[in-house]
């Protein structure tokens, strides 16, 4: 792996996040994705390790550091299983608009149990007809009095039912279009907000994903997140910060599926000799190594961008997600066929691995969109010269 | 309520090789480990601070290096550590070693429990947790495998025994060891980690714990190790093959020969 000058803190976080994935994910890694279950022994783990918060600010009772941290861990996790390390990354992203957006009162209210990991978060924007197209969205959040009266649906909420702060995108006026939407804080057990149908996935088995019903659910002026309007431009803000953790996600899946085709070639024997000893699978593994690497250092400088504060990183960190996601599926479809027919079977790991990193091309703004991001961005700026 | 965790730094016994023609470990190029008894200590110790409050004391006799050791009992919860360690305490047997640690110990002197692990894994002798309670003079638990409450300062455990367990009812301060099943040592934590590293950790040497000389070390050890060996492999068992009868009449042929 190409040294990132990662400080000695990012370095204590990617070891101990690295203990934890072999000590206590790879071991149930299978179990979760054949039950489905939620992992709160793992994330039960990862929390009294103080990893909830490593991108939270200390003064609500994080580490103090930023996207990098986010990524160094989550890419860890996903090496073990991107199911698992989605409940830990979908909690940032239901984060990151409190991070971004919220005021002081609601940063002291909501971050701290984050931090600690004593609450999860999630995030609340897709519609059963609002995916790309995120201004379809038809929830609505009706201002009276003190109060905002939320109506509606979401679905494919990742954390949906286990996390107890939800970010909610709903539009206060909807004659505004994108610019009539707001977003909110609301809480798990809040009257009129219930849980619908979870759904039964493809892969990252061990996240849930959840429908979110809102009916006449009364929720306080308080709970608005920024002004009222904002929200559209909130979500994709926070996309550009949420951005390479699904990107980190990728690499860590790519990792792991490459980690297990170098390992199985070398046991593997065939015509008398190891399969490691071929040129063809050598050349395989040559590739799949090399495209990790590239979207790992991709994904690193994304990250490390946001961090330093600089404006307009969308672009940016739509490629890394962009680019590392097709890396994964293709290195994770490429360690299966390494394997041959038993990487086909449920038997071996790595079959696994290609049905967690097909998501990673779908969720939190498909290819095809960051490719809109990307194309928007190259045409704007040309036309600004 | 104040715990002393004591521990010690050994070799990983999972990569340790004997040199078969001196007898004794290839120590070359093997990871030093927490002795793995001592991690249910620790855990433990951290845990009865966590119910009762307090403070965990972490403690290792050993080397210079031995002090990595002390820094990860740091990042898994205890909150000061001390190394003992001086050249006058080479060659110490566990009765040496009981001394030293109980003089390290007094010196503490602020303590209620003392948690060692069952025994350390490079020398199985099981000897030095009973052996500091004999020298401080207070009551010892050996194998405990839970601790069940704590109550008008006694404090209840369950013993582990071949043929079951015990419940023990003592006063405080007393010393015990513990067994593997008494917990789950947990996953170090980022904060931990970070105190670890920042950590002043205190080395004292023989006369900062007011230690007799004629204690310490080779001259205050009376083990004499007269031969180290690897013992002789096992050889091979032998199959009957064929009907029950005759392999029964063979083998019984074979044991009146050995008779």
């Amino acid at each position: 792996m190409i040294d990132y000058l990662l400080t000695e803190e990012q370095v204590m976080i990617r070891d101990l996040c690295r203990q934890i994935t072999e000590e206590k994910i790879k071991p149930v890694a299978a179990e979760y994705d054949k039950t489905g279950e939620f992992p709160w022994d793992v994330l039960k783990v990862i929390a009294q390790s103080d990893l909830f918060g490593v991108y939270i600010e200390e003064q609500y009772g994080g580490m103090g550091g930023g996207v990098m941290e986010l990524c160094i861990a989550t890419e860890e996790f996903s090496k073990g299983c991107g199911g698992i390390a989605l409940g830990y990354s979908a909690t940032a992203l239901g984060t990151y608009p409190i991070i971004l957006f919220g005021t002081e009162e609601q940063k002291k209210k909501y971050l701290p149990p984050i931090a600690k990991g004593e609450k999860l978060a999630a995030f609340g924007l897709t519609e059963p007809a609002a995916g790309s197209d995120a201004s379809a969205i038809q929830t609505t959040a009706k201002k009276e009095g003190d109060h905002y009266i939320l109506n509606g649906t979401k679905h494919f909420i990742s954390n949906g039912g286990d996390a107890e702060i939800y970010t909610i995108i709903a539009m206060t006026d909807k004659s505004k279009g994108p610019r009539g939407a707001s977003l909110f804080v609301v809480e798990k057990g809040t009257p009129g907000f219930t849980f619908g149908k979870k759904e039964d996935k493809m892969g990252i088995r061990a996240s849930s994903t959840r429908e979110l019903v809102f009916t006449d659910c009364k929720i306080p002026k308080e709970n608005l997140l920024g002004k009222e309007g904002m929200g559209f431009i909130a979500a994709m803000r926070t996309f550009d910060q949420s951005r390479p953790g699904i990107g980190a996600q990728a690499v860590g899946i790519a990792q792991g599926a490459l980690d297990a085709a170098v390992q199985y070639a070398r046991e593997r024997k065939q015509f008398g000799k190891a399969i490691s000893t071929f040129q063809g699978i050598q050349w395989m593994l040559a590739d799949m190594a090399t495209q990790v690497e590239a979207a790992r250092a991709l994904v690193y400088a994304s990250a490390r961008e946001v961090d330093a504060g600089k404006k307009d990183v969308g672009k940016d960190s739509a490629m890394a997600k962009l680019f590392a996601s097709d890396v994964a599926m293709k290195v994770s479809t490429d360690a299966v066929q390494i394997f041959g027919g038993y990487g086909y079977m449920r038997e071996y790991p790595v079959e696994k691995f290609m049905r967690d990193a097909k998501i990673t091309q779908i969720y939190e703004g498909t290819n095809q969109i960051q490719r809109n991001i990307i194309g928007l961005a190259l045409i704007k700026d040309s036309a600004k010269k | 309520m104040n715990i002393i965790v004591c521990i010690k730094q050994v070799p990983d016994t999972t990569q340790v090789r004997i040199n078969p023609e001196t007898n004794t470990l290839i120590r070359e190029g093997v990871q030093s480990i927490i002795n793995p008894f001592d991690m249910y200590a620790i855990e433990e110790g951290v845990r009865l601070k966590e119910r009762f409050g307090g403070k965990t004391t972490v403690i290792t006799m050993g080397p210079p290096q031995a002090e990595a050791a002390l820094r990860e009992a740091i990042s898994l919860g205890c909150d000061d550590a001390v190394l003992v360690s001086d050249r006058a305490f080479a060659g110490s047997d566990t009765l040496a070693t009981g001394y030293t640690l109980s003089m390290t110990i007094k010196k503490i002197k602020d303590f209620d429990i003392i948690v060692c692990g069952k025994q350390a894994s490079d020398g199985d002798t099981a000897q030095v947790g009973p052996g500091i309670a004999a020298h401080l003079d207070i009551a010892q638990v050996t194998c405990v495998r839970k601790i069940d409450e704590f109550k008008d300062n006694q404090l209840t455990v369950e013993r582990m025994t071949e043929e079951g367990f015990e419940i023990i009812k003592t006063r405080l301060p007393c010393l015990m060891t513990v067994v593997k099943e008494i917990n789950s040592p947990r996953i170090p934590s980022l904060k931990g980690k970070m105190r670890a590293k920042s950590a002043v950790i205190p080395t004292w040497k023989g006369k900062d714990i007011e230690a007799q000389e004629e204690h310490l070390g080779l001259i205050g050890s009376p083990t004499q190790v007269v031969k180290i060996f690897t013992p002789p492999p096992r050889p091979k068992g032998q199959i009957f093959e064929g009907d029950a009868e005759d392999s029964a009449s063979k083998l019984v042929g074979i044991l009146k020969g050995i008779l």
